[in-house]
């Protein structure tokens, strides 16, 4: 993890989201707002279906960072807003996360990585950034 | 309905401490797809010199979303809590939680703002360990959709 340099893109990685996927994030998490699971209030609250948690996808998208680094304590800070909800259809497919991030500065031995997490080629994460200790 | 603008600055004392479980940290984990042994594997944790699995970075909204929701749901607030949706969402880190950690929430109205009718309410929540050992700080942002006829 020394010599790392701006520009450096990490190894990106595949999500699948399901409706198992979100409820079994609901348990792990205790998030059990219905329009992560329940079609007939997303329906009435104007989502087009269910949609998966913000904080699953923020969950998701961290990971191609600590799979890098390999050291949960490198991590300094992670935020991201949600900008686009991710749309988990009951059709035996799901929808697929995609989640990539490049190193945007080096500075003090701290990298800062900007993600990308799209879904069905929408970007639905904004302002996803990492920073890390490195070396 | 425009939030109480009173209550910035204002302060939550933090509930009965949070025990970090390890089969939780596991259960967390899982459902996020993770694959760091340390995370799931507790010899795999103790030989990279930590005393149990390691939460995911992100596991520390368990605590922050008990937290936020007790300030949501002050009546004297004015928040229409089925109309908040989560809208940005930081967390600094001091160390990883950690399996075994007795933590500690306090949460903090950091800003009130209204924006194209829509109300934004910013936490801060300052994770601890119950002998005083900061772990995470989380903000959050609220955002309370506004009706259409508030909008207009």
């Amino acid at each position: 993890m020394t010599g790392v340099d701006v520009g450096y893109e990490i190894p990106s990685r595949d999500f699948r989201i399901t409706r198992e996927t979100l409820i079994r994030y609901a348990g792990a998490s205790g998030d059990f707002n219905v329009i992560h699971w329940n079609e007939r209030i997303a329906h009435e609250v104007g989502l087009s279906d269910v949609i998966a948690h913000g904080m699953l996808t923020m969950g998701m998208a961290i990971q191609v960072v600590t799979d890098w680094c390999e050291d949960p304590s490198a991590l300094v800070d992670y935020g991201c807003r949600f900008t686009r909800p991710v749309v988990v259809p009951d059709d035996g497919v799901g929808a697929t996360l995609h989640v990539s991030g490049t190193v945007t500065a080096v500075e003090d031995n701290i990298a800062t990585v900007s993600l990308k997490a799209m879904c069905a080629d929408v970007s639905v994460l904004g302002k996803a950034i990492a920073r890390v200790r490195v070396g | 309905m425009a939030l109480n603008p009173d209550f910035v600055g204002r302060s939550y004392p933090p509930g009965a401490p949070y025990l970090v479980g390890r089969e939780k940290v596991r259960e967390f984990s899982e459902a996020l797809g993770v694959t760091e042994s340390v995370s799931l594997d507790v010899d795999a944790a103790q030989s990279r010199g930590y005393t149990d699995v390691v939460a995911p970075p992100t596991f520390a909204v368990r605590l922050v979303m008990a937290a936020a929701e007790s300030v949501a749901l002050d009546p004297d607030l004015g928040l229409d809590y089925s109309r908040v949706v989560h809208g940005d969402q930081r967390f600094e880190y001091s160390r990883p939680i950690v399996a075994g950690d007795e933590l500690l929430s306090h949460v903090t109205i950091d800003g009130i703002r209204s924006v194209a009718g829509n109300d934004m309410i910013t936490t801060r929540t300052d994770i601890s360990t119950t002998d005083g050992e900061h772990v995470v700080t989380s903000y959050t942002v609220l955002v309370a959709r506004g009706t259409d006829s508030e909008t207009a």
